[in-house]
């Protein structure tokens, strides 16, 4: 039985909003054209009532397609290949928005939401930013139209069913086949994070249209002053947010990627960092004209680049462009040739507006003094739009790739091999830069100096800042001229900024969201530095094993992985490691051995084995567990040289679906200090095991002999009347051995059964991954009391396992917070300064 | 002069720079062969090669050889030039490698081995490779 009504419903209200969208573009610009009130007041209520059914409809395509992918409705496509029957209800919220057209989707949503705030908010501007709103929601309901027209195809619907998305045979036996079961979530999306992060990222990419939308309005309007009050707490607004989401991201690449740090030069993560690196300079420059008139054409020109490096960081990440150069773009939908008609609509836009009004903008022709405050601003400005253009330039390599090719040229250029090296080399002393800057123009900006107080107000925190450092760089044993650099600019800015924030909160605290975000943007630089220049591996493995059996390669690597067998314990630094098994996470918290448990069809639930004792609660063998199966978790021990005793369950995830074995990390978190540990190769746990040849021995009671190099020993047989739970019947006869094997610090029991039925003998064998052992009862002698035992044993259990220390990446985490809560205190003040004009009826 | 017009000079001086290096940084997309002529040449840039794994009629992979601690491994992998080469990377096998349908080494040649400091897998897309029965 096939749901199609749900999925033309939602291909209705795609249709509805795009046709809504374009109506509501004709009315809103009617309502700003008209010169008389009456009739402006009747266009735009035209253009409320379109944009209201709109944003209905955008809610509709949402809730269409929530109903499919909830409901598990298999025969569409987008549920089929983003979700599954497995999934818990957190994470079917993040299946919507795996895909391309559900991530269009998000943004479209809030798009609606902002809209309506503006609506509410604004009247003098409301025709001309909802204008430019209904041009961005018109194309971007067009994403996902899924109209095809001969060759020619517009959007990519999310209500595609699966057999016209693909090609499979049994839609010709049977069309109405659906699928038991959808393909799943990405494991590596499965983590609260990503349930989080892209919906912030997405309401960051949208607000950058506000202050947009303000700057076109105002251009248009020729009220080229105006628009700068408004659109400055939105620009704060969406500085906040778009940086909360990007370092969202960050966090959850440190928590679930195995790349070792939270920033990996990645084409995506650049994209979106140049449009914020932007949107903080041209807030800088709005800031200035607000206090002085000064820098209004930088501030326009920067405002309109924030949202078109936004559309073109929406290009490259979704066109298929990044190819070979990312490793998690977006595959290509087709839709490349629509998201460069998107870019270049609003680029032309942009530089046809900004260059027929360029000569009516004010300017002041007054030479800026060296020791002004704007001066100071604007060199900090011009740095961070330095550091995007720099992120830009190889990040666009491979667009620049595509476009000499499409012109007939052959370029083969690809990305810098060591692109760590390649960045911090520049962004590094950009970020120095910053933070000088943002320490001293902090003073220029809170008081208006004359060259002979600049020395007597900046001694103090210079000093301050010089005794610091030289503690810090004294006990961190720091020799690199480059990183003592940073610190002492990263010192000064915290040092300085703090001075200003005490002055300010005494006369006035509304006014110290500036120096809090300062002081923010100074822990943040420490904490990047010393987690990323003082990480150290210290998994080196000194097992001497030979490397490569190559005489060719030089033997002079340095490995940083080391092998850890179950419960044999390594030492590794100042710690020694013992690996304990692999676990599973039961659905109460906690972790349950992966041997006492046998699978059953669901992976979620597991059968008990055999008795387990949990705090305060007894499993009993024949239970059922629940537990996450997807995820394998591989328990280490770790003992410090000074007794500190802690355990971490770096988690492996396989999924055939999607390519293999997935590590995620698990940190162990101190104050100064992150031990970052995950493991880099395990023994596929879903695979069969290969056994060895059977080995048989007779063993009597009590008798050690050897299994797979462990001491073992058979020590009792007896007699049963069930199996695993079940009764036996008739004449039925069953006997269990139990024997018992000494593991290195863990007893191993292995309950083999022999069967008699119907004079016929089977034999229920048990084995133990970890050990690597099987045992079967393959006869019995009772003449002799003894018992023939056939062996088979395989390779132990084993992990391959890396360790890193990161110092002080606390700092990062904690100055993203700070330096949120000053945007947070700035967008307070910008918004009551708006609203007080707005009270006045001037807005 | 004004101060604006050295400001000016100074942020396009930059900007230029940055070009430069980017460009003088910039790796490139070789064959084997070209990668094997600059090790000769004493060209110890890293470059990247794309290609594939080796497979034999059957399509199975052929050539790949963990170490026996399984902390370092070597592979064949074919360029598009169709030259055969060995790589050796010295990192744990990637979880996906052997899925995936184009791999990028960056790396370079030393004594007659490719030696790789970085792999990047495309691995199939799951709606290319997979069909629903």
């Amino acid at each position: 039985m096939i749901h199609t009504t749900i999925g033309d419903m939602g291909h209705l209200f795609v249709i509805i909003s795009f046709v809504a969208a374009l109506i509501s573009i004709f009315n809103f610009y009617k309502a700003e054209k008209s010169p008389i009130p009456e009739v402006q007041k009747g266009w735009m209520k035209n253009g409320q009532i379109t944009y209201l059914i709109h944003g209905a409809a955008v809610f509709g395509i949402v809730i269409s397609l929530f109903t499919i992918i909830s409901n598990h409705y298999y025969e569409y496509f987008y549920a089929w290949s983003h979700s599954s029957r497995a999934l818990p209800v957190e994470y079917i919220i993040s299946s919507f928005w795996e895909g391309q057209e559900g991530s269009f989707l998000l943004w479209l949503f809030w798009n609606v939401l902002l809209g309506f705030v503006i609506l509410l908010t604004n009247k003098k501007w409301a025709p001309s930013v909802m204008m430019s709103f209904a041009v961005v929601q018109a194309f971007l309901s067009s994403m996902i139209l899924g109209v095809v027209i001969g060759d020619f195809k517009i959007g990519s619907s999310p209500f595609i069913l699966l057999r016209d998305a693909m090609d499979a045979p049994i839609f010709n036996v049977n069309p109405d086949y659906v699928p038991e079961d959808g393909t799943g979530l990405n494991p590596l999306l499965q983590n609260y994070w990503m349930v989080i992060h892209p919906p912030v990222l997405f309401l960051g990419y949208a607000t950058t249209l506000i202050p947009f939308a303000y700057a076109i309005g105002g251009l248009w309007k020729k009220d080229f002053k105006g628009w700068v009050r408004p659109a400055l707490p939105w620009a704060l607004f969406s500085a906040a947010i778009l940086g909360v989401g990007i370092l969202m991201g960050g966090y959850w690449a440190y928590e679930t990627l195995n790349f070792e740090g939270f920033w990996n030069w990645d084409p995506v993560e650049n994209a979106s960092l140049v449009p914020w690196l932007v949107l903080v300079a041209s807030i800088h420059t709005m800031i200035t004209y607000k206090k002085s008139e000064t820098a209004l054409k930088a501030s326009i020109i920067l405002v309109l680049s924030v949202f078109l490096m936004v559309l073109y960081a929406t290009f490259m990440v979704r066109s298929g462009v990044l190819g070979e150069s990312s490793v998690h773009s977006f595959t290509d939908l087709g839709l490349s040739g629509q998201l460069l008609i998107y870019l270049l609509s609003f680029l032309i836009i942009s530089i046809v507006l900004a260059a027929v009004r360029w000569k009516h903008i004010p300017s002041t022709e007054k030479e800026v003094s060296t020791y002004s405050r704007e001066f100071w601003i604007f060199m900090g400005a011009t740095l961070l739009c330095l550091m995007g253009f720099q992120i830009l330039l190889p990040t666009s390599i491979p667009v620049y790739n595509s476009l000499i090719q499409s012109f007939g040229g052959i370029s083969n250029l690809a990305p810098p091999a060591d692109q760590v090296e390649f960045y911090t080399k520049w962004q590094m002393w950009f970020a120095i830069g910053l933070a000088i800057l943002s320490g001293t123009g902090q003073f220029f900006w809170w008081q208006k100096m004359k060259k002979s107080e600049v020395k007597d107000s900046l001694l103090m925190p210079i000093l301050v800042t010089l005794l610091i450092s030289a503690i810090i760089i004294v006990t961190g044993g720091m020799t690199n001229i480059a990183y003592i650099i940073m610190v002492v600019a990263s010192i000064y800015t915290i040092v300085a900024n703090a001075k200003i924030f005490f002055k300010i909160v005494k006369s006035n605290y509304k006014l110290s969201g500036g120096a809090i975000a300062h002081m923010g943007l100074g822990l943040m630089l420490l904490g990047i530095l010393f987690s990323s220049a003082y990480s150290r591996t210290i998994s080196l493995n000194e097992t001497g094993l030979l490397l490569t059996n190559s005489e060719e390669v030089e033997d002079n690597f340095n490995q940083e992985n080391i092998p850890l067998f179950i419960n044999d314990p390594q030492t590794m630094g100042e710690y020694t490691l013992t690996y304990k098994g692999r676990f599973f996470e039961t659905y109460d918290g906690g972790y349950v051995k992966a041997s006492y448990l046998n699978d059953t069809d669901d992976e979620n639930s597991k059968v008990i084995k055999r008795k387990i004792q949990r705090d305060g609660e007894t499993l009993n063998t024949g239970d059922t567990l629940k537990v996450y199966g997807a995820n394998h978790y591989y328990k280490v021990d770790y003992l410090h040289a000074d007794g500190e005793k802690f355990s971490l369950f770096p988690r492996a995830q396989i999924n055939a679906d999607m390519g293999g074995l997935i590590s995620s990390p698990d940190i162990r978190r101190k104050f100064s200090k992150d031990l970052y540990t995950h493991v880099s190769s395990v023994p596929d746990p879903t695979q069969e095991i290969e056994w060895s040849e059977a080995k048989t021995m007779e063993v009597t009671f009590g008798e050690k002999f050897f299994l797979n190099d462990f001491v073992t020993v058979l020590e009792d047989v007896k007699r049963v009347d069930e199996i695993d739970g079940e009764k036996l019947k008739g004449n039925d006869l069953a006997v269990k051995a139990t024997v018992k094997v000494y593991g290195d610090g863990q007893d191993y029991i292995l309950n083999p059964y022999y069967l008699i039925r119907d004079n016929m003998a089977g034999k229920i064998p048990d084995e133990n991954r970890e050990i690597g052992v099987k045992l079967n009862i393959e006869s019995i002698q009772p003449e002799s009391n003894t018992f023939t035992l056939s062996i088979q044993t395989t390779q132990k259990d084993y992990i391959i396992l890396k360790a890193i220390e990161k110092p002080l990446i606390n700092l990062l985490w904690i100055g993203t917070l700070v330096l949120t809560f000053g945007f947070g205190m700035a967008i307070f003040r910008r918004y009551s300064e708006f609203y007080k004009m707005k009270r006045k009826g001037l807005e | 002069m004004k101060k604006s017009y050295i400001f000016g000079i100074i942020v396009i001086a930059a900007a230029i720079m940055m070009i430069v290096s980017t460009a003088g940084d910039a790796s490139s997309y070789v064959t084997f062969k070209d990668a094997h002529d600059m090790a000769v040449e004493g060209n110890d840039n890293k470059i990247h090669v794309v290609g594939q794994l080796k497979k034999n009629t059957a399509g199975e992979i052929v050539g790949l050889h963990p170490s026996d601690d399984k902390l370092s491994f070597t592979f064949l992998m074919v360029d598009e030039n169709g030259m055969e080469q060995e790589v050796f990377y010295n990192e744990p096998m990637p979880a996906d490698f052997k899925r995936s349908e184009q791999v990028v080494v960056i790396g370079g040649f030393q004594q007659g081995m490719f030696v790789a400091d970085k792999i990047l897998m495309k691995c199939p897309s799951k709606y290319q490779e997979e069909t629903v029965i």
